[in-house]
């Protein structure tokens, strides 16, 4: 569970995908878990330059995050890191990365975001945290499991 | 979302002791486990196992029920659950947003080739 990865067919051209991850206007139309709206969205992709998105959830909950722009090269490959801020809870930086591949429909593009829990990893005391996870993990599945059956 | 992350916190806080994941581990097998009969195989005091017990009890991972003189524990698995969930948010965060950045692009491309034509 430290790095997930996804993948979408989209039917448009790389170029217009590239714009859509890294320009403001784009950004503000799809960043967020639902349906909420974008309150910030500031981009600078360069190598070096820094993003800050800021959205708000229908719950009402406001997040935001930020990071460095790692790699750019329009319209192939996209790095950047990534952590929560201005929030509660931190669970350290990740990066993540994005290819975008020219297919005959459009445009493949697969998204990895990785070292999730690295940090909070180094983080914790106890050498216990994956065991404890696993176990969890383990125990969900089971519950499921047994619900299944029923 | 306070209240949401105090309660991870607390069941994370939980999990961390390994006394503690032994207990719940030992509930997996046998649900509904007595006190003693879940002290028996650590090598602390009753007390102290009753004092693990708070915390699991505290973050919602078990309850404890009396009949007679016997206490007995059962395995609450919902707060694991929202763990669980917790963990998942990433996916549904960036499965959420690249479905509707598709979307976006899929809408741009249009417009593109409508002017085109």
């Amino acid at each position: 569970m430290t790095s997930l990865t996804l993948v979408r067919r989209i039917k448009a051209r790389p170029s217009i995908v590239f714009d859509a991850l890294t320009t403001p206007e784009g950004i503000a139309c799809w960043w967020g878990p639902d349906g909420g709206p974008v309150l910030v969205a500031e981009t600078d992709p360069q190598v070096g330059g820094r993003f800050r998105v800021r959205f708000r959830m229908l719950d009402g909950s406001e997040h935001e995050s930020s990071g460095e722009y790692l790699e750019v090269v329009k319209p192939e490959r996209l790095s950047m890191s990534w952590r929560w801020t201005g929030g509660v809870e931190d669970p350290g930086e990740s990066l993540v990365e994005i290819r975008l591949r020219a297919i005959v429909e459009g445009t493949e593009l697969t998204f990895t975001h990785s070292r999730l829990r690295d940090e909070e990893t180094r983080r914790s005391h106890e050498q216990g945290w994956n065991g404890a996870l696993n176990k969890l993990e383990r125990h969900f599945l089971q519950a499921n499991e047994a619900a299944g059956q029923t | 979302m306070v209240n949401y992350n105090e309660r991870l916190g607390r069941t994370f806080a939980a999990l961390v002791d390994p006394t503690r994941r032994a207990i719940l581990a030992r509930l997996e097998r046998e649900d509904g486990a007595s006190v003693s009969a879940l002290a028996q195989p650590f090598a602390i005091k009753l007390p102290a196992v009753m004092k693990h017990l708070d915390v699991l009890d505290d973050a919602g991972l078990i309850t404890r029920s009396k009949v007679g003189r016997t206490v007995t524990v059962q395995l609450r698995p919902e707060p694991m659950r929202e763990a669980m969930d917790w963990l998942r948010r990433y996916e549904r965060f960036w499965s959420m947003s690249l479905d509707r950045l598709a979307a976006y692009a899929e809408g741009k491309e249009a417009e593109v080739r409508k002017k085109r034509r």
